[in-house]
């Protein structure tokens, strides 16, 4: 029947067998030797006369093995997976255990295997434990939670979990710890509960365990197992206790109310924790010299959760988180370990001003360790604790810029970050100094963020305008081609803003022109802007500003954008602006105008069609309109930019939500509602320019909830205000093409906000949104929401303006808000901006509530979205409305 | 949590993989391939800790063979690296200084063991003497219900 197998069949012939079998019953050596198994072996016996044996296990993965090329390995598992399935249709029972076994190694080379799951289940029901231990095992690898073979694992794991037999409810422990699904968990939590309270240590542990994985499937079902829960630390088995730590902690992280309830666990925990690290010296537990760190680190963890934001629970853990962090043996990874988490732990909780400085400088200390997995871990956890205590970070400075150096990528990179993050006005010069060193060396994939980093760093610190100009010119050196756009339009507006530094950057980018500029468009780009504008100047730059430097002459200049723009290394974009720019210089140049003409005139047949536009228009104002050229092409006048003042923004990466609410009505505010009048009039690109460059802090999005009302009423779609990325450099051309058609480049803010006020008038609800201050109704993994509020209007109505933010790494689809209020209230949802945030991103969303009685405002709300799949829901009560709201 | 264990050779091949998560086979093989390549990509030098997706991974070479882990954000990563060594002393233990050649032909123990030092992702058991006394226990049960002397190569053989 199955060629292949007859070679085994004939080496191991049937009389062999049965020889064996009468010698071991002659001997009767064997101590399972009774009625039962003659009886199985018989019957074994005669199916195996009926079946040849199938390979072994360990037969099959040498010849596997064996396979010299893909495609044999393919056929040998082929054949053996035909012969499995096989004998899978033909109910061999005695063979199963073996065959499923097989078919999991061959699961592992990725070959499917998902016809063996309902053999596994057969397998578990079978009342051998060599059969069960293998099917469990099938069980946890083939099934995953999304099977639907899951009734019939359930019946079987209830089974399992009543058996006598401790390694038997062990399995299914496991097994169901593995794979729990939430139906499972509903059906099998009873199970588990009672086996909670079993005697027997080895059971209690895995169910804890289990306990664990079921609330976190099914968080409701954590009433059940508290009272069964509180026990366990009253264990001396570690396993016990570390199987119940992390059960606590698992709940005290589902729910508020058994946080409070397990506060006063604190002292059981504490004395825990006391015999582990003044215990002496046991074999059992020790790993290089460190009592239980595994332990010692949930015990710590379960800390942390427990004394955040109460002083009380942090004052009692304060002395032996610091007997914990002095006591320690920091030779090996252990001790670091554990001191990692003890510092996590003193950060989090509100422990002592001593405390938090030893936590730093043990941070300090593993920057200068050798192990590179501590130098990282310190770096981690400096860049999550440097907003509280900026100063005792600041003090490990220099090491940290040391780790810029680092060979692995991944440390450098958190260098980066936290190098960033320490960024002040005091040290601005020797930071970004550094900072540049590295940019200049830096893997692409750093460039683009460092060198956006380093110029919002320097729009916030910069000493003064020179030393500003000066370092951006530095990045767009440094960066070449990785600068992103938004560099390159902040770099243009500061030169166009700082009238006294115009001659010298004029002169600084054209030294930078005259070298080779091969991957550098967006220097390119930024030079050619800055010569067309102010090429008069650069004529007459006078020697004191650089001793090295001599003033072209205008040939020299023309001979540069010839160059530049016959080379087919740049790109269209860098010619265009190339030509513009040239353009502009027929006007500052008095005797190379002739030459200009020949330029922009080659172009009238360039094959790119934008150049080719330019070239014709251009070669119009040398014709026909040369009277218009002078006055079209007058220098731009400076474009201002209302930047955010250092106070308002955040002193390091940490903006407050509240503060910036309160931000309103301050300047800051007046681009974005330009900005929507600019949308009406369909001209908004010029201000995407002069905008607070790339700051997409929260100050801008969230005062322009408000806006988006009125342009949703309008029918716009929302603000676009993220930072003006990858379209600015058409922008420029747009700017330069419409300075050409006599459009008044910049529209004066103010002008355009008084507008906006006359069109709209906005104003008197701003003046509402000023009196009642807005509320943060819910904050937890990231996600926060405000409620900012309108005032009272017609008919006790009050709009509240819900804005959703995700401070997380990590976008949340499906977001949906729900609210619900007492029946004596009456609300009005409108729909969401978007059911999706990004990271740092915002979800707006407009509720209405009327309050004909003027009773007290109480509003349930329901949250949920999901994180990569997973689905979150949260729900809180809002209590704490404002009394002035109806008032 | 751990969300999951990869054993895999410098070769890249799979040796052992352990899921405390449900995902689809085929995201499971997409998962395992991008991290085998990521971290065989990855010079000595370089730290045991990447990220990935939302997750930590945690990875370390024994010999031939990376024991590689999959943690949340805000596990630690440091005890990450001993429950991958406390694994690796286990099975020296019940092997008798492990090889992967050990781990290929015996994987199923090696899944045992695993089992017994981690339930749902979480550590069971942070003594090594209970580990294996429980591993020895349910060896002898197996022994024990196998007739020996019948058919040699009864059980998986």
């Amino acid at each position: 029947m199955y060629p292949y197998y007859e070679s085994d069949w004939s080496v191991l012939p049937p009389e062999a067998n049965r020889r064996t079998n009468m010698n071991a019953s002659e001997h009767g050596f064997n101590p399972a030797f009774n009625m039962a198994t003659i009886k199985q072996v018989v019957n074994e016996a005669i199916e195996r006369v009926r079946m040849p044996t199938p390979m072994r296990l360990r037969d099959l993965i040498r010849q596997i093995r064996a396979a010299r090329t893909a495609a044999e390995e393919r056929s040998v598992v082929n054949k053996e997976c035909a012969y499995i399935r096989s004998t899978f249709r033909e109910e061999d029972s005695v063979w199963r255990c073996r065959n499923i076994a097989k078919l999991l190694y061959i699961h592992m080379l990725g070959y499917p295997a998902h016809f063996g799951q309902l053999e596994c289940l057969k397998l578990i029901a079978s009342s051998r434990f060599t059969d069960k231990r293998i099917g469990y095992l099938g069980a946890m690898l083939l099934l995953d939670e999304r099977q639907d073979v899951h009734l019939l694992i359930t019946n079987c794991l209830k089974n399992d979990l009543n058996s006598t037999t401790q390694f038997v409810v062990g399995l299914a422990l496991c097994t169901l710890g593995a794979i729990a699904s939430p139906e499972m968990a509903r059906d099998l939590a009873a199970e588990v509960e009672r086996l909670m309270k079993s005697p027997n240590a080895y059971i209690r542990k895995k169910a804890a365990l289990c306990a664990y994985r079921i609330i976190k499937r099914v968080p409701e079902l954590m009433e059940i197992f508290l009272p069964a829960t509180r026990s366990m630390l009253s264990e001396k088995n570690h396993g016990v206790l570390i199987t119940g730590v992390t059960l606590i902690t698992e709940m005290c992280e589902n729910s508020p109310d058994t946080l409070n309830h397990f506060k006063k666990i604190v002292p059981n925990l504490v004395r825990i924790l006391k015999n582990l690290i003044l215990a002496g010296y046991s074999p059992e537990h020790d790993v290089s010299g460190v009592s239980d760190p595994f332990l010692q680190v949930k015990i710590l963890k379960l800390l942390r959760i427990l004394g955040i934001n109460d002083a009380d629970t942090s004052e009692a853990m304060n002395d032996i988180l610091a007997q914990v962090a002095t006591n320690t043996e920091t030779s090996k990874n252990v001790g670091n370990t554990i001191l990692y988490e003890t510092v996590l732990s003193i950060m989090d909780i509100k422990s002592e001003g001593g405390l938090r400085v030893l936590a730093v400088n043990i941070l300090g200390r593993f920057l200068l360790n050798n192990d590179k997995n501590i130098r990282y871990v310190a770096l981690n956890t400096l860049l999550r604790t440097v907003h509280v205590d900026t100063s005792a970070v600041q003090r490990h400075r220099s090491t940290i810029l040391e780790c810029l150096k680092d060979p692995d990528v991944s440390i450098r990179r958190r260098a980066m970050e936290l190098s960033f993050a320490l960024v002040n006005s005091q040290n601005i010069r020797s930071m970004i100094k550094d900072l540049l060193t590295f940019l200049e060396k830096a893997d692409p994939e750093f460039k683009a963020p460092c060198s956006s980093s380093i110029v919002l760093a320097a729009e916030r610190f910069a000493p003064n305008k020179r030393w500003h100009l000066d370092t951006l010119l530095k990045v767009l050196v440094a960066a070449g081609n990785y600068v992103r756009d938004d560099v390159i339009a902040s770099t243009i507006q500061l030169i166009s803003e700082s009238t006294s530094q115009q001659g010298y950057m004029a002169m600084q980018l054209y030294k930078a022109l005259s070298e080779d500029l091969q991957n550098r468009q967006p220097l390119t780009q930024v030079g050619v802007w800055a010569i067309g504008e102010y090429g008069d100047l650069l004529l007459q730059a006078s020697p004191e500003e650089d001793y090295d430097f001599k003033s072209p002459s205008e040939e020299q200049v023309i001979d540069i954008y010839q160059r530049l723009l016959w080379s087919p290394q740049n790109t269209s974009t860098t010619k265009q602006y190339a030509l513009m720019s040239l353009t502009k210089l027929s006007t500052r140049f008095t005797n190379t105008t002739n030459k200009i003409q020949q330029i922009i005139s080659s172009f009238c047949s360039s094959l790119h069609i934008e150049l080719q536009q330019r070239g014709v228009e251009f070669t119009q104002l040398f014709g026909k309109y040369g009277h218009l050229r002078p006055a079209l092409l007058e220098r731009m006048p400076p474009m201002e930019v209302i930047r955010q003042t250092d106070e308002n923004v955040h002193t390091n990466g940490d903006i407050d939500g509240l503060e910036s609410q309160s931000q309103e009505n301050s300047p800051q505010h007046i681009p974005s509602e330009s900005n929507a009048l600019l949308d009406l009039l369909g001209g908004s690109e010029e201000l995407d320019i002069i905008k607070p460059q790339s700051e997409p802090s929260k100050a801008t999005t969230i005062s322009n909830t408000n806006n988006q009302d009125l342009l949703d009423l309008l029918g716009l779609g929302p603000l676009n205000d993220g930072p003006p990325v990858s379209n600015d450099t058409n922008n420029m051309g747009l700017i330069l093409e419409n300075n050409n058609a006599n459009f008044l480049p910049v529209i004066n803010n103010q002008n355009s906000n008084f507008l906006t006020d006359d069109l709209f008038t906005s104003g008197p609800v701003e003046t509402q949104t000023k009196s009642i201050p807005p509320l943060t109704a819910f904050e937890k993994d990231g996600l926060k929401i405000i409620f900012s509020f309108d005032g009272v209007q017609e008919n006790n109505t009050v709009t509240i303006n819900v804005t959703a933010s995700n401070n997380s790494l990590f976008p949340m689809s499906n977001f949906l808000f729900q609210a619900a209020v007492p029946k004596t209230f009456q609300i009005q949802m409108l729909s969401p901006s978007d059911t999706a945030i990004s990271p740092n991103g915002v979800v707006t969303q407009v509720l209405k509530i009327t309050n004909p009685g003027h009773n007290i405002l109480k509003m349930r709300i329901r949250i949920s979205y999901a994180v990569d799949g997973n689905p979150i829901l949260e729900q809180t009560e809002v209590n704490n409305f404002p009394n002035e709201l109806w008032e | 949590m751990m969300q999951f264990m990869l054993l895999f050779s410098r070769q890249g091949k799979l040796r052992l993989q352990k899921w405390y998560v449900a995902h689809p086979d085929k995201l499971k093989k997409k998962i395992t391939r991008e991290l085998i390549t990521t971290i065989l990509a990855r010079k000595p030098k370089m730290c045991s800790f990447l990220e990935w997706r939302d997750l930590k991974i945690v990875y370390k070479r024994y010999a031939s063979l990376y024991f590689c882990c999959a943690i949340e954000q805000d596990d630690n990563e440091l005890l990450t690296l001993e429950v991958i060594h406390r694994y690796v002393e286990l099975l020296d233990k019940y092997f008798g200084s492990v090889c992967e050649l050990d781990i290929i032909f015996n994987f199923e123990k090696a899944y045992f063991i695993l089992d017994e030092l981690m339930l749902g992702g979480e550590i069971q058991e942070t003594s090594k003497k209970n580990v294996l006394k429980a591993i020895a226990a349910q060896d002898l049960l197996q022994e024990e219900e196998t007739p020996q002397g019948f058919f040699d190569d009864h059980g998986l053989g």
